[in-house]
């Protein structure tokens, strides 16, 4: 070699901020897999957790004005004529916003799984229904005035709000909405835990590399970038594969879901919001990853000298 | 005791060192080094070469005795500060410590790219320093590939690109040929005339006759003797400005 070398002094230059210590390595270990595993149920819980949040909402809204009022009376003639009676003094409250009677087929719609289709034939009494709405939430004293307004003149209504009979359907589904949240926040746990071993487990099969950073002067920053990029590029690809699996399953269940045609059911249909919602677990999976692995890093790099 | 002045490099004042309950493997070690000297650290095996030069590259703190480094004192250091330290030294370690994954180009780099350098300032001198030491056809090679003697060079060309102001070998050519070995002594001297001090561990006599300007520590069971004076004494030969 003719060239005379050039050594390039480094003196007491600050250590580099940027750049590429160790080229692009795998160091992360299972983190992938683990990511992927992890971000796919959390959005399932998630997504459950939303429907049933969104499904509460828009039940409580539709009935929150609602009340039924039922004409408990076995003789069809008077029956009809107290319904008549009720929709008349009804309609005539300020307050009430919208009176109508329940039509016989679907009454008899209605109690057609218990009691069969027959039920006029066989000469069975069924109570006749009313549906009123008032324009705000239907309180202890407005279901008192309205029971004045009918007390004496239709003596067998009987007046119930609509949010009453389904007020343990809600609490239900209050407890499940609970449940997704705490499932949600033990996979994040159990990501943690698992991202933790899964650093640990890297940093002990590289620990040979760290040293040898070390001693030449890297610094625990420098260090710790490299497993950080590492892992964040580990759990990307985890995240973006997890999330995919979940929209699929997420998206089939709703399907079935809305087969069903159940008019409350359908109200869970997830909304671009609650989508939103979901695509951050994988945004907050890869950083929750690598913010552990960097602290990891950090934390075993403190004990050496 | 040495009293620490501008010019020293290094300054270990009784310093003793002991792994965990066993007796101590360094005692009352005291010396100074200055600038631009070579020194040879000679002495049997399991005299405590290794664990001295450990001292000097700061990969262990002595269990007692007190040790500066670029008028430093080591002891008393926050952790944080001693990367900055590190950077100024070279150190070809005896099994070499080459990163495994990485291939000989990016071995030689590492200490360029912990310093911060851009890749296009470091790409050709690692790529002459690899010419240099005859590994102009292997930059690509990982180290498991490469025989104990090309690791040996890589290493060596790793330590010295940076052009450290303290360069720490220990056993630097045991694994090359004696061409290789008197080529890399040369580059030591090199270094050493652009004001690097060198210290060169070794348990081979042969050596030492062959930089005549040298001067020689002797370790003998954790005790350093001076034999060339080169511990009381500053060299007279003149340092070339940096």
């Amino acid at each position: 070699m003719n060239r005379p070398l050039k050594l390039l002094p480094i003196g007491s230059r600050k250590a580099g901020s940027t750049g590429d210590l160790v080229p692009q390595a795998r160091l992360s270990g299972p983190i992938p897999w683990v990511i992927a595993i992890m971000v796919m149920l959390t959005v399932i819980a998630a997504a459950g957790g939303l429907a049933l949040r969104k499904l509460a909402s828009v039940a409580e809204n539709e009935l929150s004005g609602g009340v039924t009022i039922q004409i408990v009376e076995g003789r069809p003639e008077v029956r009809d004529g107290q319904v008549r009676q009720a929709v008349q003094l009804l309609s005539a409250l300020p307050g009430v916003t919208k009176v109508a009677a329940v039509p016989q087929q679907e009454v008899d719609a209605l109690v057609e799984p218990w009691l069969g289709e027959e039920t006029a034939e066989a000469d069975i009494p069924v109570p006749a229904l009313i549906d009123a709405r008032l324009s705000g939430p239907v309180t202890r004293n407005g279901l008192e005035d309205l029971r004045a307004a009918l007390r004496g003149k239709v003596p067998s209504a009987r007046v119930d709000a609509q949010s009453t009979w389904l007020k343990p359907v809600f609490g239900a589904l209050s407890s499940l909405q609970l449940l997704a949240l705490a499932l949600v926040l033990l996979l994040g746990l159990a990501t943690t835990s698992a991202v933790l071993l899964a650093t640990r487990s890297a940093l002990g099969s590289n620990r040979e590399t760290i040293e040898i950073v070390h001693l030449l002067g890297g610094t625990d920053s420098q260090i710790a970038r490299i497993y950080q990029r590492s892992t964040a590029v580990a759990a990307t690809e985890g995240g973006v594969a997890g999330f995919a699996a979940a929209v699929i399953v997420v998206m089939l269940l709703g399907q079935q879901f809305a087969n069903l045609g159940a008019g409350m059911i359908s109200g869970g249909s997830l909304g671009w919001i609650e989508w939103l919602l979901l695509a951050l677990v994988p945004v907050a999976g890869v950083a929750l990853a690598t913010i552990t692995a960097r602290l990891t890093v950090l934390r075993s790099l403190a004990r050496m000298l | 005791m040495n009293q620490a002045g501008s010019g020293e490099i290094v300054q270990f004042d009784n310093v003793g060192l002991r792994y965990g309950t066993e007796r101590e493997v360094l005692t009352d070690i005291s010396f100074t080094l200055y600038p631009g000297s070579f020194y040879f650290l000679t002495g049997a095996s399991g005299a405590g070469k290794t664990s001295l030069l450990k001292l000097l590259y700061l990969s262990q703190r002595p269990s007692r005795g007190g040790i500066r480094i670029f008028g430093t004192d080591a002891i008393t250091l926050p952790r944080e500060k001693l990367p900055a330290l590190r950077r100024r030294l070279g150190v070809v370690f005896q099994d070499f410590r080459l990163v495994p994954h990485l291939s000989a180009f990016d071995n030689v780099a590492l200490p360029l790219r912990v310093a911060g350098f851009s890749e296009s300032d470091l790409t050709r001198p690692v790529a002459d320093m690899l010419e240099w030491v005859g590994l102009a056809d292997r930059m690509k090679a990982r180290p498991a590939t490469l025989s104990g003697g090309e690791q040996q060079r890589v290493a060596i060309a790793r330590a010295v690109i940076g052009r450290p102001q303290l360069l720490v070998a220990d056993e630097p050519t045991g694994n090359v040929d004696p061409d290789m070995a008197v080529k890399l002594l040369r580059l030591f001297e090199a270094l050493n005339r652009l004001g690097t001090t060198v210290v060169v561990a070794t348990h081979d006599v042969h050596l030492l006759r062959k930089v005549p300007e040298s001067l020689i520590m002797r370790l003998d069971k954790g005790r350093l003797s001076d034999p060339t004076g080169a511990l009381k004494y500053p060299p007279r030969r003149p340092v070339m400005p940096v």
